[in-house]
């Protein structure tokens, strides 16, 4: 794949990649020319057919015909609290993706509910952007309650 | 994706492609500062943050490989299932084989962050061209073997796996999170199976301790190579994937068998294994190092079985991953005809 | 009612220990309570349950119903073994482990029948018969399961053309087992209908999809509904067992489960565009102790360890 690390310029090898993990799922996406991506969010223009799945010259191989996307599953624990990642699968559809996660991540008591959402329906913030998107808040005490000292010992405020 | 569509920038055909080149330099410095750091401060890399192609090559393989042999590592016991001695014993059995399926599976979704997929690395698998833990290649050819296995390849495996549960990839490290909490009772239902046949007829204890004797040097082998032989491993734990060197785990593992096997009424089948004072480390008898190469090159007992089973059961199941693929595209279609 | 209570107070004294793995959390815990990896053994009626009544003679069938749980039991076990066999082997990953997790389901089942059926029966050394020495010890005629359960797997549309059937058939028959004047019996049913009701699920998502799928698959499912249906019919043959605890209440008629059984299952394949097989019956007998070819080997494979050590504990 020559790794070369940057997820926002991709090498030659990535179209490849992306081709090779079809990550759209049928139920969400339907589109005909689109921008996908790899699941490490390197984005990569590819078309696709009607099921979201790449148009390749290897999409015709029965390798990729039979290949599943992938799904990110979340569960809740328990009732009142909330559904949390917990890993992913692959599956042909919604309804077996429910399943899988059912017999997967559920075999040992660890859910009450499960949500599956394919991964490519997921849009993520840019890691590389965290300055503007994630610094903002800080240095504004005055959204959290320590920041009001006078008010201290005064009872039920 | 959104965020994503935003800031990929039109690629300009030749005309700037030096002015590219530079910004690409000026990226990837920031990228690699920010590698650092995150290092640095012992937190984790999430699977769109820059990094190293290295790392990312180093960690593929890695993650992959353990991926894999999960899955081969199905095999020895799946062997089991059939004629597990007690209903008891084979549910057990059942749940662990099937544990090491899902077991496969989060690493291998692991993996399929840093850009590969399942399908690929399947492919890989089965044409040979992919590593897995060489003790898979050794058969289980008792009972006892189930023992011996969750005993000490579980065994082993866990003191490898703890630590990566703070490996610096982050979906690595979650992914050994849940493998660690689902393997604990892995060791121990091996560790019963052993001390059942321990206290059981002569000819059961013989089996435990003819397993022990076949199952212990491949299980200290599966630590890797000395540290001495073991180039990649330096770089490994530079950034925080490995957290402890081979040898080091290899001496914990051992000092750990001292004890149980005593539990256990077996011995060890190595007369060199004592605890150094001066390095306060447990040492062990030679390992036959050419062995381990030469199953690892794919000339051990069991490769071309384990790789053709594998590669069985992949193709029968073409035609049904095919048929659910095909039918979700059915019904999607229909649903689109029918919103028409 | 001798049972209910195994539900919550026996489920403690031979627990499942302790599961942490005195692991440290991972780095950065936050609300460490919405966790996606708490795992807790839940508490049901187990296997062990029924034999901890059994030892303390709080359950003790009468012949008859010792005799249709070791029928019940069989049906699991012989199902079990059948299903264990994919694992490791199915068409993808996550349908091994969707197979171990139904296999485990009956081996389950057939653990809690076989157990409460052995306390009717006794060794030579006047110790009722135990869940192993009723699998390991018996010979392929003392076997009382139907024979559409010891039915090859065959390719991935045979087994679901058998899990197909033979949960629908288990689902309508647990079903009315709650009801059952056996509190045992009851508990144990009531256990079961809930997992095989999954199982309904599993086949009837596999038929849809194997029968829309490709040409092939749909080829590969129409035959797979062929092999195993002529076994199906024995499924709902009532004799003068099931007579008797069916008047008495214990358990129902086989017969009188088939129309939902026709119902339901005729839902699914016309959903699936599949005739039901016009296949001539098979005469069966397994309740009788009269098996197809293929049970013997699968014994032979799932009883020669146990076989080779008489008396041994594992």
């Amino acid at each position: 794949m020559s790794p070369h690390g940057n997820p926002e310029a991709p090498a030659s090898g990535a179209a490849e990649i992306n081709r090779e993990a079809p990550k759209a799922s049928p139920v969400v996406e339907s589109r005909e020319v689109s921008t996908s991506s790899t699941s490490d969010g390197r984005p990569v223009s590819t078309s696709s057919t009607t099921d979201g799945r790449p148009v390749s010259a290897s999409s015709t191989t029965a390798h990729d015909r039979s290949a599943w996307g992938l799904w990110e599953v979340f569960v809740r624990s328990s009732r009142g609290l909330s559904h949390v990642h917990a890993g992913s699968l692959h599956a042909p559809d919604a309804a077996m993706a429910l399943r899988n996660a059912r017999d997967l991540y559920t075999r040992r008591n660890e859910g009450v509910s499960i949500w599956v959402v394919p991964a490519d329906a997921i849009a993520a913030s840019d890691p590389d952007s965290k300055g503007s998107f994630f610094e903002s808040p800080q240095g504004k005490d005055y959204r959290h309650a320590t920041y009001y000292t006078k008010s201290e010992g005064v009872k039920h405020l | 994706m959104a965020a994503q569509n935003l800031q990929s920038v039109p690629a300009e055909p030749a005309a700037n492609q030096a002015q590219a080149q530079a910004a690409q330099q000026e990226a990837d410095a920031a990228g690699q500062a920010h590698f650092d750091r995150v290092i640095a401060e012992d937190s984790r890399i999430e699977p769109k943050d820059w990094m190293p192609a290295a790392y990312r090559k180093t960690l593929l393989r890695q993650v992959s490989q353990h991926g894999h042999s999960e899955i081969i590592g199905m095999q020895p016991e799946a062997n089991w299932i059939s004629r597990a001695p007690s209903l008891k014993r084979k549910s057990i059995l059942m749940a662990k084989v099937q544990d090491e399926a899902g077991h496969g599976l989060y690493l291998y979704s692991a993996a399929e962050t840093l850009g590969q997929s399942r399908d690929k690395m399947m492919d890989d698998l089965i044409a040979g061209k992919a590593r897995y833990s060489s003790i898979f290649n050794y058969p289980a050819l008792t009972w006892a073997d189930m023992g011996a296995i969750g005993w000490l390849v579980d065994g082993a495996a866990i003191c490898n796996q703890v630590p990566l549960c703070r490996a610096s990839y982050g979906p690595y490290g979650r992914a050994m999170v849940r493998i660690c909490k689902e393997e604990s009772f892995h060791q121990r239902q091996g560790f019963e199976i052993l001390l059942e046949l321990s206290n059981g007829t002569a000819a059961q204890k013989q089996m435990a301790q003819d397993a022990v004797n076949r199952w212990y040097a491949p299980a200290l082998m599966m630590f890797g190579p000395p540290d001495d032989d073991s180039p990649n491993s330096k770089q490994s734990m530079a950034w925080n994937i490995k957290r402890f060197s081979n040898d080091e785990l290899r001496s914990r593992f051992v000092g750990m068998m001292v004890e149980q096997v005593r539990v256990l009424g077996l011995t060890l089948p190595d007369d060199q294994v004592r605890y150094n004072e001066d390095t306060k480390k447990w040492e062990h008898g030679p390992l036959d190092w050419h062995e381990f190469q030469e199953v690892l090159a794919g000339r051990g007992p069991c490769n071309a079985q384990r790789l053709e089973r594998r590669r069985e059961a992949h193709d029968d199941g073409a035609w049904v991953r095919e048929a659910a693929a095909a039918y979700a595209a059915k019904q999607l279609n229909k649903q689109k005809e029918y919103a028409a | 009612m001798s049972t209910p209570q195994t539900n919550t107070e026996t489920t403690h004294t031979e627990g499942h220990g302790d599961i942490s793995t005195g692991m440290a959390a991972p780095m950065g815990g936050g609300d460490s309570s919405a966790s996606a990896t708490r795992i807790t053994p839940g508490n049901a009626l187990r296997p062990e349950d029924i034999a901890l009544e059994v030892r303390t003679g709080l359950a003790k069938p009468t012949e008859d119903v010792a005799e249709y749980a070791l029928r019940l039991g069989d049906d699991a076990l012989i199902l079990a073994q059948r299903l264990g066999h994919w694992i490791s082997r199915a068409p993808e990953l996550e349908e091994d482990i969707a197979l171990g997790n139904i296999a485990l389901d009956q081996l389950g089942h057939a653990r809690s029948f076989l157990t409460y059926a052995g306390a009717a029966m006794t060794n030579d050394d006047g110790t009722p018969k135990s869940e192993d020495d009723l699998a390991y010890f018996r010979r392929e005629h003392e076997f009382r399961s139907v024979q559409l359960f010891e039915q090859p797997n065959g390719d991935f549309a045979a087994t679901i053309a058998r899990q197909f059937v033979v949960s629908y058939y288990q689902f309508e028959l647990y079903r009315r087992l709650t009801e059952s004047t056996d509190a045992t019996l009851a508990a144990i049913a009531a256990k079961a209908v809930k997992e095989v009701d999954y199982h309904r699920d599993h086949s009837a998502q596999w038929i849809l999809r194997l029968a829309g799928g490709t040409d092939e698959s749909r080829k590969r499912m129409i035959h797979g509904l062929r092999t195993m249906w002529p076994y199906v019919g024995e499924l709902f043959r009532d004799d003068d067992l099931t007579a008797r605890l069916a008047e008495a209440g214990a358990a129902v008629a086989p017969s009188s489960l088939k129309e939902d059984f026709d119902r339901l299952t005729g839902e699914v394949l016309e959903e699936a565009e599949l005739e039901v097989p016009d296949v001539p019956v098979a005469p069966g007998g397994g309740r009788e102790g009269r098996h197809s070819e293929h049970l013997g080997y699968l014994l032979a494979e799932m009883q020669v360890l146990a076989r080779e050590h008489p008396g041994a504990s594992w």
